[in-house]
């Protein structure tokens, strides 16, 4: 059965280090039942025993006011591990025991794993380790988790204290509380009040914390034991209110690092150094984060990016476009025509080809944020931006998200709405994923490039630059509007841990990158593969009665089939798409579309552009009888556009509007959906944006007819 | 010494922090990050809006936004 532990300890500290130290490859990614926060379990082996290692999410407390605490003071509770492992920066002692103080408090079995001890050398802290061992009653072991330094003894350690159960650790918090709190224990043992998952002085403390998670399960269990000692914390507060000035929540926390530093005193830690001389990592920051030098060099970092993950991306992009294009050749040749070949070709290798076309990208847009975060940079950047983007109810970490969808022109939205996992605030974070799509994704661009071309080719450059102010200017406003309506509430505290520079380790960078970018590829992969036929068959069914083949033919082959109607030339890949049930959608829907000056075949367009946006030319070509129109080159598009009646800059425009702000391509939204942890918030952006957008570009298209009027 | 709202600290500045007056959600996570009394800080530097500001305690650094440096007194040397 072997020893189960739990790895726990603050941000930044090396837990992730030591994790994949501890388990190496043996680990898998899942999540935390219910929350979307990820839970990373692994296996280990030394040379007696076997460890089963799950890796709690990092925490600095045991509060219940982030999904994360609350994830991990749960697992402790109702998994009971043998051992929490808590990895502890030696660097930063004072800070991390408070964590540590938590779990003694909860009379969990903690060894301490005493991280980064090269660090805490060169920076002059000495610490005697087992002082602290003996001052605090539990194991501890000094370690370099970089280096793999200390695991066989942490290993060693961890074995042999796993069946001991350490008595809770009490500490004493003044007169006032110790009072209320024994008072509390008493009533609390003798009517077995939450007992059975906690201890007594530890639902007694989470009462007088108030503690939500806690006082709600009280009410439920017992609701007499609950208002009793609800009064009492009550009472306490009031009368700490009158004589200190404080309340028992803060009193707490004051003791706690009280008892840290009394211990610390004893001689544990000792400068062998100045206290306050100045890091190399200060000194960098003076530069990195300095008035005028931190932005300019803020936007090349970001330039870099954008370049890492797009341009070198191509390569690799271009190889399975290439795969996936002889693919569908080679099915072409071995069916026959039917619908077989249009589904297999048109449905599922373009729906796979459309999943795993995106990997590239995700894989190199995560190796380039994982080390900007890993080196601390990513922090710089949030503590430099937060103030703009608070205005608008988002976070300063939200601008990486932003960036990568295309806030550069170009990006994409299913890379940046992953790239929104560094964010740790839930409201900000729900924010950024619901307003990225805004940006200009590289899919968009063939779309503004076609209609630019065709009705700005004076004004290319400043029409372009236009839209990218307006995709800024719109996300940011409708991210407040958000924050004040459907994800209202104060901010999340920003206060926020500035880490020192560290240079990232290959191994951890290349974990991290294949974990997210598998994790896209299983979760989002099939959700994907099953829209992609729905939409095929959308755009194939019901069919003409003729037997003319819908959209399975390449390029070229159905032109000699075109035929006159009259005045209008219809070729049978117009005619048939009309005939189908998104060609009847773009027909219906006409009469709204009308007010923003969109006639169906712009309509059918539309509902194609959520398979993907550069869809919306080549579906354009079909529906005004073009054949297949490539989107990189749409010339012919463009000319048959100027001519076409109905349109003009105007319903360009306004075309150009809705293009911006409408639904998020279906990959997008499943995305969302994953990451907000919710169908629901899928769906809300379907329909929010869709109707955000009906309503710019018709109040755009009739005000600016008005006025030409 | 006279006691000032962190907020209207300078650069490089340093104090002992004297009270927190947050309570709820801030005053829990200002404290979880060793923002209690008694502690002495110096004030690193400020964003290029001024916004949020950088503070060194207890040996690394930590950002807060203005508005939540409000909350935090601190006794200046």
């Amino acid at each position: 059965m072997g020893i189960s532990i739990a790895l726990a300890g603050n941000p930044n500290s090396g837990k992730t280090t030591l994790f994949n130290v501890l388990t190496g490859a043996r680990q898998h990614v899942g999540n935390y039942p219910g929350v979307t926060v990820e839970k990373k379990q692994g296996r280990c082996v030394s040379n007696t025993h076997e460890f089963h290692a799950v890796d709690l999410p990092g925490t600095y407390s045991l509060s219940a006011y982030s999904l994360e605490e609350v994830v991990a003071r749960d697992f402790i509770v109702k998994e009971q591990p043998d051992m929490v492992v808590n990895i502890v920066d030696a660097s930063n002692l004072e800070r991390n025991l408070y964590l540590t103080l938590q779990f003694m408090e909860m009379g969990t079995p903690v060894c301490i794993a005493l991280n980064m001890m090269d660090v805490a050398k060169k920076r002059g802290i000495d610490i005697d380790i087992a002082k602290l061992s003996s001052l605090l009653g539990l194991p501890v072991v000094p370690m370099v988790a970089r280096t793999g330094k200390g695991r066989d003894d942490l290993l060693k350690t961890v074995a042999e204290h796993a069946e001991i159960r350490p008595a809770p650790l009490k500490i004493s918090y003044g007169r006032d509380i110790d009072e209320a709190l024994d008072e509390m224990v008493e009533k609390i043992s003798s009517e077995h009040f939450l007992t059975d998952r906690y201890l007594p002085r530890w639902v007694a403390l989470k009462y007088l914390e108030n503690d939500v998670q806690i006082l709600e399960m009280g009410k439920e269990q017992n609701p007499q034991m609950d208002s009793w000692l609800s009064s009492v914390a009550q009472k306490l507060t009031h009368h700490l209110d009158a004589t200190l000035d404080t309340h028992p929540e803060g009193m707490i926390a004051d003791q706690r690092y009280g008892f840290i530093t009394s211990i610390l005193k004893q001689g544990v830690m000792t400068h062998t150094r100045d206290k306050n001389r100045i890091e190399t990592s200060d000194k960098i920051d003076k530069i990195v984060t300095h008035r005028f030098l931190g932005p300019m060099l803020m936007v090349a970092v970001l330039m870099g990016l954008y370049q890492f993950t797009f341009a070198y991306s191509a390569v690799p992009v271009g190889w399975c476009e290439d795969f996936f294009g002889w693919l569908a050749g080679r099915v072409a040749g071995l069916l026959s025509d039917g619908l077989l070949k249009s589904l297999v070709i048109s449905g599922i290798i373009d729906g796979v080809g459309g999943v795993l076309g995106f990997v590239p990208l995700i894989m190199f847009m995560f190796l380039g944020i994982s080390f900007l975060e890993d080196t601390g940079y990513l922090a710089r950047m949030a503590f430099m931006l937060d103030r703009i983007f608070r205005l608008f109810g988002l976070h300063g970490a939200s601008v990486m998200a932003f960036i990568v969808s295309g806030g550069i022109a170009g990006g994409c939205a299913v890379p940046g709405v992953m790239a929104a996992r560094t964010l740790k605030s839930p409201k900000e974070r729900l924010a950024t994923l619901l307003t990225v799509p805004f940006m200009n994704c590289g899919a968009k661009l063939p779309v503004y490039a076609l209609l630019v071309a065709a009705f700005f080719s004076e004004n290319q450059a400043r029409v372009m630059f236009i839209i990218t102010l307006i995709s800024w200017v719109g996300a940011l406003l409708v991210a407040k509007l958000l924050r004040s309506t459907v994800i209202q509430g104060p901010a999340t505290p920003f206060v926020m841990e500035l880490p020192p520079y560290r240079l990232p380790t290959f191994k951890g960078l290349a974990i991290h990158t294949w974990e997210r970018t598998w994790q896209y590829i299983k979760k989002a992969g099939t959700v994907i593969l099953g829209i992609s036929i729905i939409l095929w068959a959308m755009m194939t069914f019901p069919r003409l009665d003729t037997p003319i083949m819908a959209d399975s033919a390449p390029a070229g082959t159905q032109q000699e089939a075109v035929w006159q109607t009259g005045e209008e030339q219809v070729d049978p890949a117009s005619a048939a798409l009309r005939h189908s049930i998104a060609g009847r959608m773009g027909m219906v829907l006409e009469p709204v579309t009308r007010l923003a000056g969109f006639d169906w075949q712009t309509n059918i367009a539309l509902v194609g552009g959520f398979a993907a946006k550069e869809v919306v030319v080549s579906t354009l070509g079909t529906a005004y009888s073009l054949g297949d129109v490539d989107p990189e080159d749409a010339g012919s598009l463009s000319e048959r556009l100027q001519s076409a009646p109905g349109w003009g800059p105007i319903t360009a425009f306004s075309l150009i509007l809705f293009t911006i702000f409408y639904s998020p391509c279906f990959v997008a939204v499943v995305c969302i959906a994953k990451e907000a942890g919710s169908w629901k918030w899928g769906a809300f952006s379907m329909a929010f944006n869709t109707l955000l957008a009906l309503g710019v570009s018709i109040a755009f298209f009739q005000t600016a007819t008005w006025i030409m009027s | 010494m006279p006691c000032i709202p962190l907020r209207q600290m300078q650069v490089n500045q340093t104090g002992t922090i004297a009270g927190i007056k947050a309570r709820g959600e801030l005053g829990t996570r200002l404290r979880d990050m060793g923002l209690v009394p008694g502690k002495e800080i110096r004030i690193q530097g400020k964003a290029p809006l001024y916004d949020p500001v950088s503070l060194r305690i207890m040996g690394f650094t930590l950002t807060l936004r203005n508005n939540e440096a409000d909350h935090i007194l601190v006794e200046v040397n």
